[in-house]
This record gives C-alpha cells, sequence and structure tokens, in this order.
C-alpha cells in the first residue's frame, strides 16, 4: 500500500518531474505523464516566440524553438502573465555560443522586448510643445522632462540593429537592400494605442538618458551636445516630442 | 444565476472587430484575465469596447487553486481590479495548480484529492472570492494520469467544496469526455450524477488523440471543432439540469469566426430547446 503524499510533498515532485528532472514515482513513469510535459514546455516556447517575433524571423522558428526550449529549461516563467515571459531572453542570447556567429541578435531582441513593455505600458498624455515651450522660458535648469511611460530607447554601436529589426517586425517582407553597417539609436512609443517606432542620434539617446535620471532640462542639453557637439538642440526636443517621449515637467530631482 | 445568457464565445484578438459588432440573443464573451493584466495600452480598451455591448465571463487560467500555497496576492489584486473594472456576468477557475517555488507552469496539473488537499482549496476558494468580493466557478478538470492517492471521488470532492464555499461549478463536458475515455469510466455515468444546481456554466471545445498512443488517450487541446460524442454528453446534461449560459471554447487552430459561430448556433439551439421542455414540463 502506498503513502498519501502531502499535497506539497506531491506538488514538488511533480513539479521537479516537469521541469526534467529524475523521480521514482510511479506516475511520472506513466506515459500520459509526458502530455503535462509536452504543454508546459509548449507554452513556455510558444510564449517566449510570441514575444520575440523579429528574432524568430531572423533565426527561422526551428532555431529560435530549440534555442528558446534551453532558456525555457534555465530560467522557466515565475509570472502567469506570460506577455511578460523572457525578460532575460536578450542576455541569454548574449552568453550563447551557437549565436555567436549572429551579434547583433540580443540587440534584436532588446527591441522585441522594448515593443512589449511599450504595448503594455501605463496609458499618459504625451507632453506637447507648446506646453514644453510656456515652461521652457521660465526655468530651464531647474525643470526636469519625464520619459513618458511607454517610451523605450537604445544606442546599438557599430551595428543597424534598428533597421534588422524594423525589417523584421514588419507584417510582409519589406525593404531588403543592403544593410549599412553603422551605428544607431531606436526610440519606441505609444502615444495612443499603438506602438511607434523612429531611429534617433546620439544626441537624442543622451538626452533621454539624462531626463530618466531626474536630470534637469539644462543638464539633459549639456549631455546631447557632449555626445554630439554639433548637435541642434531644438530639433532633437523637437524630434523626441512628436514621438510622444515625454509625459510631464517635474522638478529636477539632480539640478 | 445570469439566466439571460445563452451561448458564448472566446474572444479571440483576431475577431476582435467582427465579435464587437456581433449581436445576438444572450451572447457573451470570455477572455483569460492573465492577458488583460496590463497597466495600460489597447487590450484594455478592446476589452472595455467589447463590454460596452456584451455580457463578460472572465476564466482565470494560473490561480493555482490546488497549489499546497496561499493564492499569490498580486495576482489575487490584479484579478480583483478586473473584475471590479469589467464587472463580468461570471467569473471561474480551474481545479488544478499551475505553479511551485515562484516557478510558474502554464498548465492545469493534477493533486490526489485527499482531504488535506480539500481544506486547503476550499480556503483557496474563500480567499478567491472575498478578494474578488463574489463567488466563482469552479472547473472539473482533464484527467490523463492514474494517481493511487486519491480518497474522494471527484464529484464528491466539487460537491464538498460548493457546500463548504458557496462556489458554483463550471461543467466542461469535454474535459468529462476525456477523462472517462482516459482513466476508463462512464462519461453518462459522471454526468448523471453531477451537482446540476452548482453549475452556474458549461464548457464546450475540441479535443486530440495523444500524437504517439493515439485514440488511446485523448488531449484537452481546445483547437478542434468539438467532436459528436460530447455534444451528445451536452446535449444529455442539459436535459437533465437544465439550460446553462454554454461556451464554445477555441485556443488553437483558430478558424474563421463564421465556423465558431456554427458552433455556437448548435449551442444556442440545444439551449432554446431544454429551456422550452423545461417550461412545458414546469
Amino acid at each position: 500500500m502506498s503513502t498519501i503524499p502531502e499535497l506539497a510533498t506531491f506538488q514538488q515532485v511533480f513539479a521537479k518531474a516537469l521541469l526534467g528532472g529524475a523521480t521514482p514515482d510511479a506516475f511520472v513513469s506513466q506515459p500520459a505523464f509526458s502530455i503535462y510535459r509536452n504543454t508546459v514546455r509548449k507554452g513556455c516556447i510558444d510564449a517566449l516566440e510570441a514575444n520575440y517575433p523579429a528574432v524568430s524571423r531572423v533565426v527561422g522558428s526551428e532555431w529560435f524553438r530549440s534555442a528558446a526550449a534551453l532558456h525555457v529549461e534555465q530560467s522557466p516563467p515565475t509570472d502567469s502573465r506570460l506577455m511578460r515571459y523572457g525578460a532575460d531572453f536578450a542576455a541569454f542570447l548574449d552568453a550563447f555560443e551557437p549565436a555567436a556567429a549572429l551579434p547583433y541578435l540580443p540587440g534584436v531582441a532588446r527591441l522585441d522586448r522594448f515593443w512589449t513593455e511599450a504595448h503594455i505600458a501605463a496609458d499618459a498624455t504625451p507632453l506637447d510643445g507648446e506646453t514644453l515651450a510656456r515652461h521652457l522660458a521660465k526655468a530651464p535648469d531647474t525643470l526636469a522632462l519625464t520619459p513618458h511611460p511607454a517610451a523605450r530607447w537604445a544606442w546599438f554601436d557599430e551595428q543597424p540593429i534598428f533597421t534588422i529589426w524594423q525589417r523584421n517586425r514588419a507584417e510582409a517582407q519589406s525593404d531588403d537592400g543592403e544593410l549599412e553597417w553603422h551605428s544607431e539609436g531606436a526610440l519606441l512609443t505609444r502615444p495612443g494605442d499603438n506602438v511607434q517606432w523612429c531611429d534617433i542620434g546620439c544626441a537624442e539617446v543622451a538626452f533621454l538618458d539624462a531626463c530618466a535620471t531626474g536630470q534637469s532640462i539644462g543638464a539633459a542639453a549639456d549631455a546631447a551636445l557632449t555626445a554630439q557637439p554639433d548637435a541642434d538642440l531644438s530639433q532633437v526636443l523637437a524630434r523626441l516630442l512628436r514621438a510622444g517621449a515625454f509625459n510631464c515637467l517635474t522638478e529636477s530631482t539632480t539640478g | 444565476m445570469p439566466s439571460n445568457l445563452t451561448a458564448g464565445l472566446g474572444l479571440k484578438p483576431q475577431h476582435f472587430d467582427t465579435a464587437l459588432a456581433c449581436q445576438a440573443e444572450g451572447l457573451w464573451f470570455e477572455i483569460h484575465p492573465e492577458n488583460y493584466m496590463v497597466e495600460g495600452g489597447p487590450r484594455l480598451r478592446w476589452l472595455e469596447a467589447v463590454r460596452a455591448s456584451h455580457a463578460l465571463s472572465l476564466h482565470g487560467v494560473s490561480l493555482s487553486l490546488a497549489g499546497d500555497q496561499a493564492p499569490d496576492a498580486a495576482h489575487l489584486k490584479r484579478f480583483a481590479a478586473l473584475v471590479d473594472r469589467l464587472q463580468p456576468a461570471l467569473v471561474s477557475e480551474h481545479l488544478a495548480w499551475s505553479g511551485w517555488d515562484g516557478v510558474h507552469l502554464p498548465d492545469l496539473l493534477p493533486f490526489p484529492r485527499t482531504t488535506v488537499a480539500l481544506h486547503r482549496i476550499a480556503a483557496n476558494i474563500e480567499q478567491t472570492q472575498s478578494a474578488l468580493g463574489r463567488s466563482i466557478a469552479v472547473e472539473n478538470p482533464s484527467h490523463y494520469l492514474r494517481l493511487d492517492a486519491h480518497d474522494w471521488d471527484e464529484i464528491d470532492f466539487l460537491a464538498e467544496l460548493v457546500r463548504r464555499t458557496g462556489c458554483s461549478l463550471l461543467l466542461d463536458v469535454n474535459n468529462v469526455h476525456v477523462s472517462a475515455r482516459n482513466l476508463g469510466f462512464s462519461a453518462e455515468a459522471y454526468l448523471d450524477r453531477f451537482p446540476g444546481e452548482a453549475v452556474s456554466e458549461i464548457h464546450l471545445a475540441g479535443h486530440t488523440p495523444d500524437p504517439t498512443l493515439g485514440e488511446a488517450l485523448l488531449v484537452d487541446s481546445h483547437d478542434a471543432p468539438i467532436a459528436s460524442e460530447v455534444w451528445a454528453l451536452y446535449r444529455r446534461a442539459i436535459e437533465r439540469i437544465g439550460a446553462r449560459p454554454t461556451l464554445i471554447e477555441r485556443d488553437g487552430n483558430v478558424p474563421a469566426f463564421d465556423e465558431l459561430w456554427a458552433e455556437r448556433s448548435i449551442a444556442s439551439d440545444e439551449l432554446k430547446r431544454v429551456a422550452e421542455a423545461h417550461k412545458v414540463a414546469a
């Protein structure tokens, strides 16, 4: 006669067996156990592929799913909201030996992640140019711009990662002209319902980075000029405002 | 029980516009709340647009009621916020667990129906109902494994949960068919004993044979049309317990809206027939 396991013991054994650990328990040896194992694995891999569509398109679904299976073993989901699963997938690809020939792959994954984060971020009205102009005249050194909750940006050195991502994110096969191998910046925003994206320069990236740490508009402008001494600040600001990169004006926290 | 609801459909993003424009007597839509637990963005606006003209059902898939842990407090809070925002006609979860030790396992996992489990699950249901401020329906699971540690018969276990917590039951007829075939019991006998007065919702879905074991092992895959055996069991169930809000559930190989609508029409005709027969009998 078998002993009756307490619920927790049973679940511990079951969970371990699902994730690949060996266990002597009788139920695991039933052929039907593989239904659970397959469902869990497929659920995680499907979620990763849904969350990283451009990566999957770059490498092909078969390659993607083999790599994803390894990622699932290393970092199974910890949140039942599977649209958030894979926060560390870009870092996984960065360290993933078979992906070494595609050095831009982690960057493409980062942009896929940005898209998801922008898609589900809190709603907020983007700051408009007129409101900013009214305040800017008064106190550029004490006021700070808060990035919009959906705004995500990155700078990619020496690789056209934004272009690669954009081409592989489109519904239809888009422009597949020759890639120019140079640095690129990317900005994703969601001023309304739809996630939008545009390329930005290193001045815009430095400006946004400074804003994200609570620095004043004046300090952010200095950062932009340090990154790109010939930058036209009014154009930098106009471009970011047009994209809906900011949410509101606050008192600077760092001066 | 919301008696004005007839047959409903799982709401799929690809059918959103058609669903929004679709009007029929008693039509309702069901969603998985996990997909709408977001800070903002279009998903909630889509859902609110549908809610403005249709009744909604929130069918949770990850509360892990049968886990030997209290429901995740943050998840419960998000669930409650959605219930508050959408005022759904129906709210349900599963008699299953789906996470352990901080890891989420996206499936509905089995457990031994012991008295220890009964106490834990009853407490979890009570905590959920108190957080949501309403009662929930608990769904009978699909079975694949023979567990020798069961102390309780499943129907007695469900009836006891109803008695202890005041929850209702979601009768998934496809799960009954799949489990009966996999474990070798009579689906008809199971349905004839199911506590009909506690049923607040019915699910109908498709299944597929296991790719290696074939018909000997049916998988509750929700990726195929509803089988004729399941329709027959459905008719048997509602003839006994009466009409209940019935969902056409499809999660994989999602066909054109019209195809799901045709299945919905079958269910809605059956419900009408049964409601009239019950009226005559009364």
